[in-house]
């Protein structure tokens, strides 16, 4: 080590570089989704909501899973399928609407899941996945397997009595559940402290755990080795049946909120960052790329002498082949037929 | 005057909030339009004080918006997404809806509840349903689902000023299309149908993005000597019945045409009606057109596949008249 502020957390040379290969893999895929917007025209229809800024938060976050452990999310939900270890290839097909797709083309953008990875899905509605983490993790205690379930969700979701209820039913069972606010500053087109009370008042957003005698900490969610650390002391106290944490992630949302919504035919695009077209905060937005985690990350790395130059082109590199490969195999891949359209309504078609 | 639907909505609520200090704006991101731009230019001319960003508490605002209807507001919440009206449901169905009764006649709710729904944008099953029969079915709620602009800005205005909560059920496809409208939008009186085409051989009652999609089909059924007579019915309810049954005693046949799920959706309780009301009107049994029974798929082709349109409608009507 050569930076001797560097802290690995106790995390082993190799699994850093791992953690850092797993950030450029989702910034890659991000890219590559809103890249499809320029390059594949009416390729994507629907609503994406990329998850760039964020890559630390997530990545940090599901180091600190063991198999058998399972999260939940919301419709910006490219990142952890893929620090799960999801195949990317897949996942660009559901989003491009084809039945090689994680979800075989019913689904979207919205709505990965991967349950043989642990991962339960996703709600499009806003802060309606909370209780399904809530359940799992309480599935997990009857199991009595030491199962732990992460519950990730963003700033404005917290705004949802689902979020309140499960708050206090997870505190007073006592379930092994970690809920992940992932504060990115903004919801849709309105800044934090314009609809949080907490934040109106100058406080973090984990100071709702108060309120449900829980655990409550806010966390720099560019950092993935500061996440890391949060998440395993929330994740080991669930795990010894302890109960939950909220753990306020706090990261920087780098795109729009999502792509363009247009009428059927008009092309959609990736609209400027509301930071700047709403709120002319140009110099704010700046200073958020500057902090970027991806490149920060690499840096410390490589100032710690963890990661060397060479090493960290060949994962930008691989990533972008494997992300190339996702795009390709999604262009060429068929579209589910539309007598599939019925199928899945039901576990069994009624008579 | 050439304008949207979207547009047509927004200038109308902004006579309403000119006309009447006491009508508010209230809803996500209404300060900036929506996602729809319908709000556009609201809070720039009234102020944050009058067109309020409210957090995602769907439930509270709309209860917020009951209270402040109960204390001499005339609040227009707005819901993004008519699937979101989920969240909404028991402010709206156990609270609205019942104050007048409870309170034997005391506790009116004027309050507007605007919102969108329908498919064809790609949304997936939680951004893109037709949901209005779930309100059709509570007493106490008035139901709009306009088809055109000049329908929008109207019954807009009449919700506003009608003294029972109006749910308005707009249509996202439907947002951008243009259309000629007078310089000043007459109000359009809740409950009343409109006949957009006449027709001889078949009356056809469409709803919302069907109603164009069914005079498409009259023009393609024209062709063929078959004249379908266009019925609009604008209002959900109270639904106009002696236009419906005015018609349908002309033509003897009916279809019934929505983006709904077919299977209990509000076409079924008109057909019901109809039948029982002019029964020996009738030539055959009504026809419906509505979706499957299914959840709204992603992938474009399953998507097509999954909504009803013109052929839909001309597929119906050849079933009504049996050829
Ligand atoms: C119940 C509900 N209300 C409104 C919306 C529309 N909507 C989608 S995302 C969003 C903002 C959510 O912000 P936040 O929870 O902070 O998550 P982020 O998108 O920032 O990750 C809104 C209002 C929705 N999908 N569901
Ligand atoms: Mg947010």
């Amino acid at each position: 080590m050569t930076d001797p502020a560097f802290d690995p957390r106790g995390l082993a040379p190799d699994r850093l570089v791992e953690l850092y290969r797993q950030m450029v893999r989702i910034r890659e895929f991000e890219e590559r989704v809103k890249r499809t917007f320029a390059e594949h025209p009416g390729v994507i229809r629907g609503h994406t909501h990329l998850a760039d800024g964020a890559e630390a938060s997530i990545v940090g976050s599901v180091a600190a899973l063991r198999p058998g452990d399972q999260l939940t999310a919301t419709y910006r939900c490219h990142g952890y399928p893929i620090a799960l270890g999801s195949d990317t290839a897949a996942m660009m097909a559901e989003i491009y609407g084809r039945a090689t797709g994680t979800c075989g083309g019913y689904g979207g953008s919205m709505h990965l899941c991967d349950p043989e990875r642990g991962f339960l899905g996703t709600s499009g509605i806003v802060g309606q996945g909370i209780p399904h983490a809530t359940g799992a993790a309480w599935a997990a205690q009857i199991r009595g397997d030491r199962d732990v379930v992460l519950g990730f969700f963003g700033d404005g979701a917290s705004k949802q009595g689902a979020f309140h209820e499960s708050l206090n039913i997870a505190a007073l069972w006592k379930l092994p559940v970690v809920y992940v606010l992932e504060n990115n500053s903004f919801s849709a087109g309105v800044r934090t402290e314009q609809e949080d009370a907490n934040a109106a008042a100058g406080e973090p957003l984990a100071t709702k755990a108060k309120a449900y005698s829980m655990p409550g900490v806010t966390v720099d969610g560019g950092d993935p080795l500061a996440v890391y650390d949060a998440l395993s002391a929330a994740v080991a106290r669930a795990r010894a049946g302890e109960g939950p944490t909220l753990v306020e992630s706090r990261v920087y949302r780098l795109s729009a909120h999502g792509n363009s919504i247009a009428p059927p035919g008009v092309p959609l695009h990736y609209p400027e960052h509301e930071a700047i077209s709403r709120f002319g905060a140009v110099e704010e937005y700046e200073a958020a790329k500057r902090g970027d985690p991806v490149p920060r990350f690499r840096a410390a790395l490589v100032a710690a002498g963890v990661l060397g130059d060479a090493p960290a082109r060949s994962i930008a590199a691989d990533a972008a082949e494997e992300m190339q490969h996702a795009v390709d195999t999604a262009l060429a891949a068929p579209f589910p037929e539309p007598a599939a359209a019925l199928e899945h309504v039901y576990a069994e078609a009624p008579a | 005057m050439i304008t949207t639907y979207a547009r047509a909505i927004g200038a109308a609520l902004a006579t309403a909030m000119r006309a009447d200090p006491s009508v508010v704006v209230l809803g996500e991101d209404v300060s900036v339009g929506g996602p729809f731009t319908v709000t556009t230019g609201l809070a720039e001319e009234f102020g944050a004080g009058r067109v309020l960003d409210t957090p995602i508490s769907e439930a509270a605002i709309c209860g917020v918006a009951i209270g402040a209807a109960q204390s001499g507001l005339r609040p227009v919440l707005e819901i993004m997404y008519v699937d979101f009206l989920t969240l909404a449901l028991d402010q709206l169905v156990n609270q609205a809806a019942k104050a007048r009764f409870m309170s034997g006649g005391q506790l009116g709710v004027p309050m507007v509840l605007r919102t969108q729904g329908g498919a064809g944008q790609r949304g997936a099953a939680q951004h893109s349903q037709s949901l209005e029969s779930w309100l059709c079915h509570v007493p106490g709620l008035k139901v709009v689902m306009p088809s055109r602009a000049v329908d929008a800005a109207g019954l807009l205005a009449s919700a506003i000023a009608d003294p029972d909560p109006v749910v308005v059920v707009e249509n996202k496809i439907l947002y951008p299309r243009r259309e000629q409208l007078p310089e000043v939008v007459e109000p359009v009186p809740i409950g009343v149908a409109a006949t957009l085409r006449p027709g001889r051989d078949v009356t056809v009652l469409a709803m919302s993005r069907m109603v164009s999609e069914s005079l498409d089909a009259a023009d393609q059924l024209a062709a063929e000597g078959v004249e379908v007579e266009v019925v609009d019915p604008r209002t959900l309810v109270p639904l106009d019945l002696p236009a419906v049954l005015d018609s349908v005693r002309r033509t003897h046949h009916l279809v019934v045409a929505h983006e709904a799920v077919a299977h209990g959706g509000f076409g079924a309780e008109i057909a019901a009606t109809v039948q029982k009301a002019a029964f020996d009107d009738l030539d055959a049994p009504v026809e419906r057109v509505g979706a499957p029974f299914q959840p709204i798929p992603l992938s474009p082709g399953l998507e097509d596949a999954y909504l009803p349109d013109a052929a839909s409608v001309v597929a119906a009507v050849r079933r009504v008249l049996g050829r």
